[in-house]
């Protein structure tokens, strides 16, 4: 029992005298070490500096797919290329809104659903002001709870409002100042081409994006479907949500058995809708982001493996030029194994400076680069990139520092005494 | 002779051979040596070089391993024993003194002397405390902080000395001590050894030089391998 506390006391004590006997080691040989651990230096530099860059570009990406939803649905009516249905007019393929009757009860992955009706572009007027080619399109209620886009002042569209298609509507917060709109502008008409609509809410203007937003420059504003879409003869599209990133796939199955029912499509034909799931394009571009980071990790660790060798031709040239010394600490009793652990320790704090300095540089990358590229502003180290190349550096000393370890630990005391 | 004191056997040495390769032939260092020395004796092992008496010092030191033969030391049996059990065996029961003093020239004449208690389960308080009375042992407790470079050839090598001495080892050990010194200070190391010996320490030293074996109490001279001759040296005489 005494002995098996003890050992470990034993192990840690042999570790510091070590730690401090190559600290002082190295010191005694600064320039030299420095030298010998640029290698390490430049490879876990770079290994940082590249996830830091990495996992900044990631962040940012995913932030824009969190901003445009990730948990959105798409269908749309779509003309199998194959199957009896392959020639059959656009007109038959279109949705009706009672296909999506009930569709919330029996599909319980999904949180929203919302018809949207074709965008139009509509000149609106307040007043002696004029906003040309304004984005109208006629929206449910849930559909600003999918997009995330929060109402400000007033209120959505009400059951009324909806089924009766009222001529009410949802303008943006850019919108009202273009048209110079009171502040409180709830109760106010504007123009919609020649028709009036009453504003029933406000709506916070849309988040700034990343990509893909040709149109940003544009106003919007929201009407109930209805109002658009009076009848089922008109197109639309559908959006829904599930009610969490996990559930995409369930709700994308549970939507695609509901449709092809209420659409009478027959077992073994193919859809006349497609589904497009935002989730399942982030798990796409997670994958490749993986791909990408462990790719680029690879191609830098070589420069780590490279920085070993030279710690290992360091460790040799260590290992002749103390033979003498090895030999008298032989002499007066180092065990074989303490030998081997005086360099192998020795082999790892060289190239665990190293680490820290190129941790140090790696920093100082990526400082740079999210100063100097754009969308790449989030770019630091993450904790776990640190310790990784902190516990790849140790890795290299040990694998490297091993084979000089293990020639010093061997040598014969005699031999070694007499060495000149 | 100091039968004066209960001495017991420290080494027993049995038909100990030792043979090297040189090409294709073996040529034998030692041919079957058998000796006893008794716990605080102090020998001179001399004889010309290639009479072996450097394989025995060194098989005496452990440092080597003999082809056949026994060597029992504080009765243990050290011949079939791990490279690991013979380093146990050095730090616990032998200090070295060697010719050319073998000290680490970075590390101060304190550190130097506390190098086999690195390698021996001593606390650094309890180190620092038994190198300094060592240093005090050989005289020169007031250069413990002084790096080699800064010692004379005498001083360096009662550094060596009070390193051989720190672990209080059964055995001391020395090769040639005083090779590398002037004959005055050859005569001091010597005074030292006798002072150890009178305090109860068990000295073999190997020499070449007669008058150095001269302060020992017993010799055995060695040739071609075996012990030519084993005889007390007249009590008393201090040269």
């Amino acid at each position: 029992m005494r002995f098996l506390l003890r050992t470990p006391l034993v192990i840690l004590r042999l570790l510091i005298q070590s730690t401090l006997l190559a600290i002082n080691q190295i010191w005694v040989n600064k320039t030299r070490s420095i030298l010998t651990t640029l290698g390490i230096i430049i490879g876990v530099a770079s290994v940082s500096a590249v996830i830091a860059a990495m996992d900044g570009m990631n962040k940012k990406i995913m932030e824009n797919f969190e901003i445009f939803g990730t948990k959105k649905i798409f269908l749309w009516p779509q003309r199998p290329s194959t199957g009896p249905k392959k020639n059959t007019p656009w007109w038959d393929i279109r949705f009706r809104t009672q296909e999506f009757e009930g569709l919330l009860e029996h599909c319980p992955s999904v949180e929203y659903l919302s018809c949207v009706s074709d965008t139009q572009n509509i000149n609106a007027r307040y007043a002696d002001r004029t906003v040309e080619s304004v984005r109208l399109t006629g929206v449910e209620a849930s559909w600003f709870k999918i997009e995330n886009r929060n109402i400000v002042m007033g209120r959505p569209f009400s059951f009324l409002d909806e089924t009766q298609g009222r001529k009410v509507c949802i303008i943006t917060a850019d919108l009202r100042d273009k048209l110079n709109l009171d502040n409180n502008c709830i109760g106010q008409s504007i123009l919609l081409g020649y028709t009036p609509y009453l504003i029933i809410g406000l709506l916070e203007d849309k988040p700034a994006m990343m990509f893909g937003n040709m149109r940003e420059n544009q106003y919007e504003v929201f009407v109930p479907f209805r109002t658009i879409n009076k009848t089922d003869f008109q197109w639309f599209r559908v959006i829904a949500s599930c009610k969490n990133a996990e559930v995409a796939e369930e709700a994308k199955a549970e939507i695609q058995f509901f449709l092809r029912r209420s659409r009478n499509i027959k077992p073994g034909e193919p859809d006349t809708f497609g589904v497009f799931l935002m989730e399942s394009e982030v798990q796409q571009f997670k994958k490749v982001m993986g791909m990408i980071t462990l790719v680029a990790f690879g191609i830098v660790s070589i420069s780590l493996l490279v920085g070993g060798v030279g710690i290992m031709n360091i460790m040799l040239v260590s290992v002749s030029e103390r033979t003498r010394e090895i030999g008298l600490r032989k002499a007066v009793g180092a065990k074989p194994s303490a030998i081997l652990t005086q360099f192998l320790v020795e082999s790892v704090v060289l190239c665990m400076i190293g680490g820290a300095i190129g941790v140090f540089l790696g920093h100082g990358f990526a400082k740079l680069i999210s100063k100097s590229a754009p969308l790449m502003e989030q770019t630091q180290i993450p904790a776990w990139a640190i310790v990784l190349s902190f516990g790849f550096a140790g890795a290299v000393g040990i694998i490297f520092g091993m084979f000089p370890a293990i020639k010093a630990a061997r040598l014969n005391p005699i031999d070694a005494l007499r060495h000149e | 002779m100091s039968n004066t004191l209960a001495s017991s056997i420290l080494i027993r040495v049995r038909n100990l051979t030792r043979t090297y390769k040189v090409g294709a032939d073996r040529v034998y260092a030692l041919r079957g040596i058998n000796l006893d020395i008794k716990t605080n004796e102090f020998v001179a092992i001399m004889g010309h070089s290639g009479s072996g008496k450097s394989t025995l010092m060194n098989l005496l030191g452990c440092l080597d391993r003999a082809d056949s033969g026994t060597y029992e030391l504080n009765g243990i049996d050290t011949t079939k024993m791990t490279a690991s059990q013979l380093a146990h065996i050095r730090n616990q029961q032998i200090g070295f003194v060697f010719q050319s003093f073998e000290l680490l020239p970075r590390m101060s004449a304190l550190k130097n002397v506390e190098l086999p208690l690195i390698y021996s389960d001593v606390s650094f308080l309890r180190r620092r405390k038994l190198a300094m009375q060592a240093l005090e042992r050989v005289g020169l407790a007031e250069r413990a902080h002084h790096k080699p470079n800064q010692l004379s050839g005498g001083e360096k090598q009662r550094v060596a000395v009070a390193r051989a001495l720190v672990g209080s080892p059964s055995l001391l050990l020395a090769d040639e001590p005083t090779g590398n010194l002037d004959s005055k200070t050859s005569e001091g190391i010597m005074q030292l050894f006798e002072k150890l010996h009178q305090e109860g320490q068990t000295i073999i030293m190997v020499t070449h030089e007669a008058d150095i074996a001269a302060h020992a109490r017993r010799i055995v001279a060695m040739k071609d391998g075996q012990i030519f001759s084993d005889q007390q040296a007249s009590k008393g005489a201090d040269a």
